[in-house]
């Protein structure tokens, strides 16, 4: 069954990069895609209903993360979501719909239809392996630091607030730091919910469901976010949304 | 010296009926009981191999542990609020007692709705609760199919109850989210059987698959605890 992607005018397709070890990540590509008639200009992983690995083997975040979760949270919870979208909206209006499109659809202000969860949980996830680096985590540097130093007064600060959003969301959910209106913030989001929806550009998310975290901290999950902030996050990923974002929302404006 | 021992008596006095805080605290609030962990009522082991010993461990000592500690805090801050008059602060206290105070209540009826196979765990209930089962639902099987499929489809966390409505005189299955207890879907509602479909109820032992815990647990539900509830307020209701 062929599922008919609409390509968006205009697109801007940020290029694969070359890591450290000189290993071309193939996975690593974000299109643009303008939304003149909704609210927020999103930034579309497009995931095309197509479960994406993510940019490095399933072992490569250990010990931090381990082979184990993420051979089941990618392998079955990310997996279930896309293939649980695909049979949703077979035979439906939203069939071959972009994701970003389905996403803002069954949101619907609040009042959720059926395909919200899985359409913005496969965006999530996508986001969030990418999100993710071996060898991550610590402090950003140049522009992306400036900006939260301007934002949150200093980068600890803001390593405060992302901790305790991450921390206080009651049940499942996701902490995010976002861009809106040429300012950084901390968003946290319950179940499925992201800042597509809120009117802002995601630029770094952590999965604070506890299928995320269970096997490798259980119930610490200050520890794991911790070692997500510390080990995990990818600057580089961040800084290229940011980019993204910056010129999405000049071009919208 | 009547009149020196008179001065401090009236001194004393007068020093016993000024507040420096302001205001009285009421003496309600003050001997308002803490919450605390209940002791399980079986081996940590002993709903082996339904619910291994390693959740049980986990769920009763840090999570259920958690939610009361939290709930103490919160109900502590509370007082302080209320005693301040700081009307702003009592309002955004709520949200951390809804969860953690639901937390601890769920939780604790949750340990009583399980019993090991031993004990009588699994074993179908008896009447008045059997033949309303049977009623509503068509059989035992036909209420726990629904149970587990509107288990199953909880989105993020969040509990899965067969309820007695008081008010309508009939079964219920309801669903609700995070903590919330029942009564948050109608203060007429009581809570009959919860199943906990958080995922730090099954994970370490099932991971993704919530469908198995749900089919396998009712192997170690406590029918009994269940039907003893609803034959009290069967009774309750018959006489009204």
């Amino acid at each position: 069954m062929h599922l008919n992607y609409q390509k968006a005018e205009p697109s801007i397709k940020l290029k694969t990069h070359t890591d450290s070890t000189g290993v071309c990540s193939p996975h690593l590509s974000l299109k643009l895609e303008l939304q003149s008639q909704s609210m927020a200009a999103s930034i579309a992983v497009t995931a095309n209903y197509v479960l994406q690995p993510p940019p490095y083997a399933l072992d490569a975040l250990e010990p931090h993360m381990s082979k184990q979760t993420l051979e089941f949270h990618w392998g079955k919870h990310h997996r279930a979501y896309v293939d649980n979208l695909k049979k949703q909206v077979l035979g439906t209006d939203l069939e071959g719909k972009p994701l970003d499109h389905i996403i803002n659809k069954t949101y619907n202000n609040g009042d959720l239809l059926p395909a919200f969860n899985n359409a913005a949980q496969a965006w999530n996830h996508e986001f969030f392996w990418e999100s993710m680096k071996p060898n991550g985590g610590g402090k950003p540097s140049g522009e992306l630091l400036a900006l939260l130093e301007r934002d949150f007064t200093s980068y600890e600060k803001f390593y405060e607030e992302f901790n305790a959003a991450a921390a206080t969301q009651f049940g499942a959910g996701w902490a995010w730091l976002a861009y809106a209106n040429d300012k950084l913030k901390v968003v946290k989001t319950p179940n499925a919910v992201n800042p597509l929806v809120l009117g802002s550009f995601p630029l770094l998310t952590i999965d604070v469901w506890e299928h995320a975290y269970y096997l490798d901290f259980q119930n610490r999950r200050p520890d794991y976010i911790k070692t997500f902030m510390n080990n995990l996050v990818s600057w580089e990923a961040v800084s290229a949304r940011l980019e993204a974002a910056k010129v999405a929302s000049s071009s919208s404006a | 010296m009547t009149t020196v021992v008179f001065i401090i008596v009236l001194v004393i006095f007068a020093a016993s009926l000024y507040d420096a805080g302001g205001t009285t605290m009421d003496p309600c609030l003050e001997s308002m009981k803490t919450a605390s962990l209940p002791d399980l009522p079986y081996a940590y082991d002993a709903l082996e191999p339904v619910i291994s010993e390693e959740i049980m461990r986990l769920h009763h000592q840090k999570h259920h542990q958690t939610y009361v500690t939290q709930y103490n805090k919160a109900l502590n801050s509370l007082r302080s609020a209320m005693a301040d008059g700081d009307h702003s602060a009592v309002v955004k206290l709520q949200s951390l007692i809804k969860f953690n105070g639901g937390g601890h209540v769920n939780h604790a009826i949750f340990w009583k709705n399980l019993a090991p196979v031993h004990e009588g765990g699994g074993k179908p209930p008896h009447d008045p609760l059997s033949s309303a089962i049977d009623a509503h639902f068509g059989s035992l099987e036909g209420l726990i199919q629904k149970m587990n499929a509107e288990g199953a489809a909880v989105q993020g966390s969040g509990w899965v109850w067969l309820g007695l409505d008081r008010e309508l005189k009939r079964l219920v299955v309801e669903t609700t989210a995070n903590q919330d207890p029942l009564v948050t879907k109608g203060t007429h509602l009581v809570p009959l059987i919860g199943i906990d479909v958080w995922e730090h109820a099954y994970y370490p032992q099932y991971k993704n698959a919530r469908a198995e815990y749900l089919k396998n647990i009712w192997s170690v539900i406590n029918w009994k605890y269940a039907a003893d509830i609803f034959e009290k307020h069967s009774r309750d209701l018959d006489t009204n």
